[in-house]
């Protein structure tokens, strides 16, 4: 830690030394000008569980974006971008790390292996912030990215060189705090020109600092490897368990470098290899911290997604994503196993005006709400994914949770021309929902899919109750506020000091009674509001397989009737008499006679699925419930507590009057 | 209809006020009744004095009578110097019935239950109010019966001891015009005679102290209002959530049907302690605040009295050296300064006594409300945390 001690003077230089600048200076540092800073182990000392050399590299995400935004200019393609950004990024792994990690949570701590990062000038200047909160996280993995930076960073970098060291040095803390002004100022800037852009999706996204440490392999290669490997680690994955914590960034990064240094060492292709070795191990994702940049309407929030293996010796790879990367991965799933059967667990909805509200309303109190609702959605959404026992062996999923940067998900920008289209097909969807007319031969689809509407309107009914619950307990705290103020007043004006006093503590008392309700009501919300509001997501997403089952079911039945046509056509062939047809028609019929009996077998598997699904949803959601609700309903009783002991003080003062 | 009993009354009363009771005049109100608008109060004196007829009798009266001796008690000259107890406001039924009305309107959108409960919990109210309304009249006539001198008023008297129909007339539109117009000649005479310059330090404290209270308590008192309400809306909606609980319950077919039950039952139970913490509050907290409140706009009108009996001093002060300097009607003059003098001493001996003997009573009943309110409230969190502990284990246990 002492080393890393640089302090920055300005928030934009420290930005970009943390990104390069390796706690070493000499030895991690990485030529800005190739963008590639490495990090060498050496330069902490203490090196990871893992074997250095392998485990030890990283591409920082920080490299591609770099990239990128050079990119853009050039024109150059991400992929290509990421060949040369594992150039450019150094890989940086602090062998530390994970000792550190282990040994303190200490942000200090983690200053010490920031250093081991990277680089990439880009990402520190505009996101100052995150990158910290990566590299305290994944500093044993090293590797920091930033985001969307610069292009210019790369170039600057080089010049800036000697400041990044500096930087780098500084704790975390310092530059968290003023960083982030700079920082999203450059941002903003950024990120416009990367709208300006257009299509450069890829450029756009900035990454999400991966912890993985990747071999000297592109970032891509990685997370393709891992999809492979994936399938065969599925056990490991399966049990994994995701918690996704969002925090402001300042507020949170203590937590987070608390969690995080659990993780640790692995590589993404490294990681694969062992992967696949160790089985059993549990995924645990966290999503930290994310990253908002308080620019305004231009302004994203990322969300740093930390993924752990401990079976994997603490292996974890922290990954940002976008909002609408989320989004792009539902999308993907739902394309790939919704027409299966599956039950795909249905991310947080997208909201305008919410967003709008916090980009533009910055410190109010309802847009934190807004954000830690959503944080808390995403990372109840992720955890539903990794548990599922299908669903974490796609690919899709692997790459969402290592790799270092995604593809923009473009089709799930809100009135965006695919958006548009997507809207007319959803609409066409459900015009046809509302046609099939389906004699239903199974009693068990039919009492479920009633069940499961019926349970719709009552959850939904019942999200109205607690949402209304919310507010009247957020008027009982500001009605307890303004009556303590003014029991207070009374206190002054009471002319009998003995009642004066007491009123005065009553006002106390109706003080912290404020701030108990307060925190009950944010409670309602996290814990009540936000648990119904999942289950009418997934109801609704229970409903849509039962709608795919139903497509399968029509596509079978018009299969047969096209099946009978066919038939006919023949038989009055055979009765003209036209032998050259009649050929003809009889292989028609026989390709017909395989597409139903194929059709009539997908709709049996896909009934079988569904079923399975329903049962294994159902399950989960009992187990689910139970659990939030006992959360739930510990957080009220803790505040019951907290009262008695409030009035018990109270009650004293109150017998004292004389 | 609605008709009390004995012993949930006996809760309520003199929760504002701590009265000497004397015994050779027990008043109380053992019944009423509620016919529309219009209670009918049962008033039953018990008695040694000699100046009533019979030891024991009860006469019917309703809300205007009793304003009726009020005012007959402000109005009477004698008692200038007197702290009159405050009459009880009228007796409003209007928010629970509202409200009623508007349950009756929403009732398509509830579960039968859901209704019940409501309605149950409506009726509470009401007769909550009901229950207040007939103390506040009891506690006004307690209070004049443990007064010394108001005590002896033949008016209190009569209105205690004529078994028929006072036949009180209601006030009509000129008489209601009156009042209003007194009360703004009052108002405009509270200005002119502040500049007078207070003679008696005592008095131009109390003067000071009630005018920053009374504004004071007035402030807390709304507020206390709005944080009952409150907790009374989070009752509410315990209510509807755990009627919503139980009927997703009722078509839960998983193991995620005794979860829910269980939750609906605690619901169901924390609603009532809730609602309990909303009716404890009104009744010790907000109801003493609000019976201050009158009480010392009571205290601000002696002060007024004294203060226009010291300005009609100093006016007969000057009438009198006129009449010296005229030497025309000076012994008429004489007299009248001589009255008024007197007239001004008086209040202010009664008057300072009436004001310390109130300063003591506000104390002990604010100690025994505060007191009462916290024991309450820890009894009724630890009835939560009972609830809520016995549901969390019970889940657990599962």
């Amino acid at each position: 830690m002492d080393d890393p001690l640089i302090e920055p003077i300005s928030s934009q230089t420290e930005n970009k030394p943390a990104g390069e600048v390796v706690s070493e200076p000499s030895d991690d540092f990485v030529d800005l000008t190739n963008n590639v800073s490495v990090t060498t182990e050496s330069a902490v000392a203490e090196i990871p569980l893992d074997e250095p050399s392998d485990d030890f590299v990283d591409i920082l995400g920080s490299e591609t974006e770099a990239q990128r935004e050079e990119v853009v200019v050039a024109d150059v393609t991400v992929e290509a971008a990421v060949a040369k950004s594992e150039v450019t990024s150094v890989v940086t792994e602090s062998p530390g790390d994970g000792k550190t990690e282990s040994n303190a949570e200490e942000e200090a701590q983690e200053t010490s292996t920031a250093p081991i990062i990277d680089l990439s000038g880009d990402l520190l200047a505009s996101d100052t912030q995150q990158p910290p909160v990566s590299d305290k996280i994944t500093n044993p993995l090293v590797d920091l990215l930033s985001d969307d930076s610069p292009a210019p960073a790369v170039d600057a970098k080089k010049p800036s060189g000697p400041p990044q060291k500096s930087l780098f040095g500084e704790p975390d803390e310092d530059l968290f705090g003023e960083p982030l002004g700079a920082i999203s100022k450059k941002t903003v800037s950024k990120e416009q020109k990367e709208n300006k852009t257009a299509e450069p999706a890829d450029i756009f996204t900035e990454e999400a600092v991966t912890t993985t440490p990747s071999m000297s392999n592109t970032s891509t290669v990685n997370s393709k490897t891992n999809g492979v490997h994936s399938e065969e680690d599925a056990d490991i994955f399966s049990e994994a368990t995701v918690e996704l914590s969002l925090d402001s960034p300042q507020n949170e990064r203590k937590n987070e470098v608390t969690a995080k240094p659990s993780a640790s060492a692995p590589t993404s292709l490294s990681a694969a290899a062992s992967l696949a070795k160790p089985q059993s191990a549990a995924l645990e994702e966290e999503e930290a911290e994310l990253e908002d940049k308080f620019d305004i309407l231009v302004s994203y929030f990322y969300y740093q997604i930390s993924t752990t293996l401990p079976l994997f010796r603490n292996k974890t790879f922290t990954v940002r994503r976008r909002f609408s990367d989320f989004l792009g991965l539902y999308e993907k799933l739902s394309e790939k196993h919704g027409p299966n059967g599956f039950i795909v667990p249905p991310p947080p909805e997208k909201s305008i005006l919410g967003m709008t509200k916090v980009k533009v309303g910055k410190e109010d109190s309802s847009s934190a709400d807004f954000v830690e609702r959503r944080r808390g959605a995403l990372e109840r959404y992720l955890q539903r994914v990794v548990n599922h026992p299908s669903l974490i062996q796609d690919p899709d999923v692997r790459e969402f949770l290592e790799r270092e940067e995604l593809p923009r998900a473009v089709s799930t920008q809100a009135l965006s021309g695919a958006g548009f289209l997507k809207m007319i097909n959803k609409a066409t969807d459900a015009v046809s929902k509302m046609t099939i007319k389906m004699n239903e031969s199974d009693v068990w689809f039919e009492e479920k899919l009633q069940e499961v509407e019926s349970a719709d309107q009552q959850f939904r009914k019942l999200h109205a109750l607690v949402e209304s619950l919310v507010v009247h307990r957020k008027e009982l705290s500001l009605n307890t506020a303004s009556f303590a103020k003014s029991t207070a007043m009374l206190g002054s004006a009471e002319d009998n000091t003995a009642l004066s006093r007491a009123l005065s503590q009553l006002a106390e008392v109706e003080d912290k009674m404020e701030q108990l309700h307060q925190d009950q009501a944010a409670n309602d919300t996290f814990s009540f509001a936000e648990l119904i509001a999942d289950y009418i997501r997934l109801l609704g997403a229970v409903r849509g397989s039962f709608d795919h089952r139903m497509k399968v079911w029509q596509r079978w039945q018009d299969a047969q009737a096209m099946l009978q046509k066919k038939r006919e056509t023949e038989a009055k062939l055979l009765w003209a008499n036209k032998p050259d047809k009649l050929q003809l028609a009889k292989e028609e019929i026989a390709e017909w006679e395989a597409k139903v009996t194929q059709y009539e077998r997908d709709f049996e598997r896909v009934s079988a699925t569904v079923r399975k699904e329903v049962v294994r949803f159902e399950k989960e959601k009992t187990k689910n419930f139970k659990k939030q609700i006992i959360k739930y309903l510990e957080s009220l009783l803790q505040s019951q507590q907290q009262l008695i002991k409030y009035w018990e003080a109270f009650l004293p003062e109150a017998k004292a009057i004389a | 209809m609605t008709s009390i009993d004995e012993s949930s009354k006996e809760k309520l009363r003199s929760v504002s006020v701590d009265l000497n009771n004397d015994a050779s005049l027990l008043i109380d109100i053992p019944d009423a009744l509620c016919e529309r608008d219009k209670v009918k109060f049962t008033v039953h004196t018990k008695t040694t004095l000699s100046s009533f007829q019979k030891p024991e009798f009860s006469v019917p009266r309703q809300h205007e009578d009793f304003i009726w001796l009020h005012d007959t008690l402000v109005e009477t000259e004698d008692y200038a110097g007197l702290i009159i107890p405050p009459a009880p406001p009228k007796p409003d039924f209007e928010s629970p019935r509202e409200k009623m009305h508007k349950l009756g309107e929403g009732e398509a959108t509830m579960t039968k239950e859901e209704y019940t409960k409501m309605k149950q919990e409506l009726e509470a109210e009401y007769l909550a109010v009901f229950k207040k309304t007939v103390q506040v009249h009891e506690v006004f006539l307690q209070r004049l019966s443990s007064h010394p001198i108001l005590s002896k008023d033949r008016n209190f008297q009569i209105f205690l001891e004529y078994d028929q129909d006072l036949s009180v007339r209601r006030k009509n539109a000129k008489e209601m015009f009156g009042g209003f117009f007194k009360n703004m000649v009052k108002s405009a005479d509270e200005v002119l005679i502040s500049g007078i310059k207070e003679v008696d330090d005592f008095f131009e404290q109390e003067k000071t102290f009630l005018l920053d209270y009374y504004s004071k308590i007035k402030d807390s008192t709304a507020k206390a209002e709005k944080m009952t309400r409150s907790h009374k809306s989070i009752a509410d909606d315990y209510i509807h959530i755990s009627a919503t609980l139980n009927s997703i319950s009722a078509e839960d077919s998983t193991g995620n049907k005794k979860n829910l039950d269980k939750l609906s039952d605690l619901f169901e139970k924390l609603r009532k302690v809730e609602g309990r913490v909303a009716s404890d509050q009104e009744l010790k907290l907000t109801e003493l605040l609000r019976y201050y409140m009158r009480d010392i706009q009571a205290a601000k009108d002696l002060l007024y009295r004294r203060a226009r009996a010291l300005a009609d001093y100093e006016n007969s002060n000057k009438a009198l050296d006129k009449a010296r300097l005229k030497s025309k009607d000076i012994p008429q003059a004489e007299e009248h300064q001589q009255h008024c003098l007197q007239k001004f001493d008086k209040l202010s001996e009664s008057g300072k006594k009436e004001l310390t003997s109130f300063k003591g009573r506000r104390v002990v009943a604010f100690r025994k409300n505060l007191i009462e309110m916290a024991e309450l409230e820890i009894k009724h969190a630890k009835n939560n945390v009972t609830l809520l502990q016995g549901c969390i284990e019970l889940l657990k246990s599962n």
